[in-house]
Formats: C-alpha cells, structure tokens, sequence
C-alpha cells in the first residue's frame, strides 16, 4: 500500500511545500506580475484554504476505503494549512500595514471580510500548539472537543473569501460548494448514528 | 499642473489605422502639461494587469483573452439631446481633432493605483461638434455588445453591455478625455481597444472601455456597477480617501510596482482642478 511506503510522508511533505517553492522561485525570477503582493496574498489564502479542506477530506476517505492510514497525514496538512496562512497574515500585516499593529487592527475591526478572515487565523494558532502528541496525550478527551473548531474556522475561511469578492463568484462559490459536502455529510453521518443508538 | 496650454506640435499620427490590433507608433499632434510628475508605470504592467471583465475577471485574463479582439471600423453613435446626431469613425476621431499626451494618474477601487501616459481628444471637443441642446444634463457612453468578440460577456457576471455616465459638466471637463492610445502607440486592446474613457479624478471603472455610444439625457443614466451593487458604487465615484468602499478602505492605494502602500489623494490629486465640481454636494451621500 502506497500510503505505508516509508517515503509516502517525505513526498506528502514536498507535495505541501511545493506551491512555497513555486512562490519563492516566482518570487525570485521576478515573475508574480504586476501586483506580486497581492499575487502571493492570494496564492497563500488559496493554499491555506484548499489544504483545509483536504484536512477534512481524510476522515471521510478513510471511511469511504476503509483505510486508517489516512489519517497519518492530517497533522501535517493541517500544519501546512496553518504555515500558508501565517504567510498569507504575515504579507498583508507587512505589505498593507507596515507592521504597525494599530493600523492593522483599525482594518479588522472595520472590514467584515478581514474580521472574518482574522479570527480564523488566530482560531488555528491553538489548533497548531496542541497538534503534537504531548499536547494530545495531555489534553485528552478536550483535545477533539477543542479541534472541533476546525468547521468553525472552514466556515469563517469561506466566507472571508465569497465576502472581498467584487463581482465574479464562481471560484468562492466552488470552495463554499465543496465545504458544504464535507460538512454536510457529516451531519448525516452523525444523524444516522444517532438513530443507531435510538433503534 | 496646469489647464492645457499648448507646449509644442507636431504633426503626424502616423499609420494610426482602425485596427488597434497592431501596436503601432503615434507621433501626437499636440503637447500639452496636464502630466504628473510622477514615474510611469512600465508599459508591461500596464498591459499586463487589467480590469476589463468583458475578456474575463482574472487581472491578467484580457491580455490573453482580448488578443485577437477586432477593431476594424469602428464607430462610435452619437444620440440625444443634441441638434447633430450621428456617428464618428475612429480614423475621423484622430484626424478630425488634436490627439494630445496626457499624464495621468488611474486610481482602481480595488486601492491599487498606476500613472498613465494616454494619447486623447478632450472629450469636450468631439461632444462640442454634436451641439448638445439644453436638456443635455448627462452624457451616457455604451461598450460594445458582442459575446463572440468579447467572451468574457458569454457568462453573466455584470449587465451586459457595460455602460457609464458623466453629468455634462463632469464630460465638459478639460481633465476628461477619449483615448484612443497610450504609451505613444494605439490602444492595446486588452486597455479598451479602440477608443476609451479616461477621467482621471474617477475611480478606474468609471472609465468605460471599447465604445461604441454615446447619448445625451436629460436625466442621470444608469451606470453598471451601480446597477451591480448599488450600496458600494455610486454614480459620482470621485476618488475620495475619507469614504470608504462598504468593505475595504480607500485611504491608501498600492501604485504598481511599489511593495508599500501610499495615501490615496482627494479626487486623486486633481481637487485643484475638479473640487469646484462639487461644491456644496455631500460626497458621502453622493459617492
């Protein structure tokens, strides 16, 4: 089974990192167009959000194929999720506000999109300090309880995207279409196991 | 800077043909100082990144999409209140007047902004020649309506065809110009090929690329992001710096090829020139 080779993490790993080193290469030939800052703010905000939805796509993968190893890689994806939105908070707080902290918070107390967008940002950062196993093994049942906040922060995340868009969207729409998927068939799940226990 | 006065001449508009299609180079007729001196955005940038939704919504969607976009005889109808109606070919448009180089500045909503060298007629001067009469209060201008020339109209991201308004002292303007070029050269298509709206103390969507209409009315014509979202696009749409768009600032602005942003200036920095426009209006209510 290919997710068992030894070397399926080291890939899984580069295969994270690559749209990184694609930005940095871009970045280094000159070649994020005409707005770069706004080129690598909307690349990391891609990134972070496509990898969050791959985080809860394993669950359900692991139900679908009946493979556990799933599983094995959503720590890592959820870190990635966490790395490209540091870099997506990080450019905007350095490019747009010059790292001057009232400035930046003038901007997200005032702009829903970027309210919506912050808080799920520092709704991650417990997310990333508990992913290692100490923290699991400590927190013990609070720690699914806590990382719950998952669907919390996939909602906010879409919505702080469908929010800044002007006219066209059809690419916030896609991203909120199959959040709902991942959502939703949750709930069913959890409703029909509901009934499980009534019957 | 100055109202236009006269700095030097020259002659030709050399092989400025209809087809925009081919970037070939003008020799203006006319100079004049209404220029910021400023540094000039790169021509690559400026054709690279662009707002015309009519060949797709991503930035660099028009200069991949527009390439092919034929411009041959192009006319512009010219309707309303007015004692002449009728057209004006774009071949007429350059010859008929002087094609002067303005420097401009180009403030986007989206708080990025470029400076600009675009080769125009005073929008006044060809208005002038249709004798607008006295119910002339606005001046609506139309794009060109056509899905198989502009692909971006086959999806219904905006009311197609794309339309804008000036009231008639804003189109009257000596700030307001028909480009019909930039950079020395004719319009690339994807910066609204043949001929295009550029009022500079507007925010860039006010400038109404690939026209194919004008009209006089008599009352205030709609405008489409307006009609697309009338809470954040007024029909003034001055550049202001103390109102902001419903969702983000308009404060400051990102010029092109700069990392920081700078502050946005009021009417972007043609107050000068253009406040007394506006005198008494309440510019929160009218944005």
């Amino acid at each position: 089974m290919i997710l068992k080779h030894p070397l399926a993490k080291p890939v899984f790993f580069l295969l994270c990192l690559s749209p990184f080193l694609w930005i940095l290469a871009n970045a280094f030939f000159g070649d994020l167009g005409a707005n770069p800052v706004e080129t690598v703010t909307h690349q990391t905000g891609d990134w972070a959000l496509r990898l969050l939805l791959l985080t809860l796509l394993l669950t359900p993968l692991k139900n679908w194929t009946g493979n556990a190893q799933f599983i094995r890689f959503r720590r890592m994806v959820g870190l990635f999720v966490y790395f490209y939105a540091c870099m997506h908070f990080l450019i905007w707080f350095l490019a747009d506000h010059g790292l001057d902290p009232y400035s930046m918070f003038d901007d997200v107390l005032e702009r829903p999109y970027i309210t919506l967008g912050f808080i799920a940002f520092v709704l991650l950062t417990p997310l990333a300090i508990t992913s290692n196993n100490r923290m699991i093994r400590k927190l013990g049942k609070k720690w699914k309880t806590l990382h719950k906040l998952v669907y919390l922060i996939l909602i906010l995340a879409v919505a702080h995207y469908l929010w800044l868009v002007k006219a066209d969207l059809l690419e916030p729409m896609l991203y909120a279409l199959v959040a709902a998927v991942l959502l939703l068939q949750r709930v069913n799940l959890k409703l029909l196991l509901a009934r499980f226990q009534l019957a | 800077m100055k109202a236009g006065a006269v700095v030097g001449a020259s002659v030709f508009l050399n092989g400025l043909s209809a087809r925009a299609n081919a970037s070939v180079e003008i020799n203006k007729t006319k100079k004049t100082d209404y220029r910021v001196d400023e540094e000039l955005t790169s021509f690559e940038d400026a054709t690279r990144y662009n707002n015309f939704y009519e060949f797709g919504t991503g930035k660099s969607d028009p200069a991949r999409n527009a390439q092919n976009f034929n411009t041959d005889d192009w006319r512009i109808e010219i309707s309303g209140e007015c004692n002449k109606t009728g057209q004006v070919g774009l071949e007429e448009l350059i010859h008929g007047f002087d094609v002067e180089e303005r420097i401009y500045r180009l403030r986007c909503v989206e708080a990025w902004s470029m400076v600009i060298p675009w080769l125009g007629v005073p929008l006044a001067d060809i208005l002038k020649k249709f004798e607008p009469n006295s119910r002339a209060k606005y001046v609506a201008f139309t794009t060109l309506l056509d899905e198989n020339r502009m692909p971006g109209q086959k999806r219904p991201v905006l009311d197609w065809p794309y339309v804008e308004g000036l009231r008639m002292d804003e189109a009257m303007h000596p700030l307001t110009l028909m480009a019909v070029g930039m950079y020395g050269k004719t319009m690339p298509n994807q910066n609204g090929a043949p001929v295009r709206l550029v009022v500079p103390w507007k925010y860039g969507f006010k400038n109404i690329k690939s026209i194919v209409k004008i009209e006089f009315t008599e009352k205030q014509p709609p405008t489409t992001w307006n009609i697309a979202n009338p809470r954040e696009y007024g029909f003034y749409s001055n550049v202001n710096p103390e109102v902001s768009h419903p969702r983000w600032s308009q404060a400051r602005e990102r010029r092109i090829g700069d990392f920081f942003k700078r502050k946005t200036l009021m009417f972007n920095g043609y107050a000068d020139e253009v406040a007394s426009l506006y005198a008494g209006m309440d510019l929160k209510k009218n944005f």
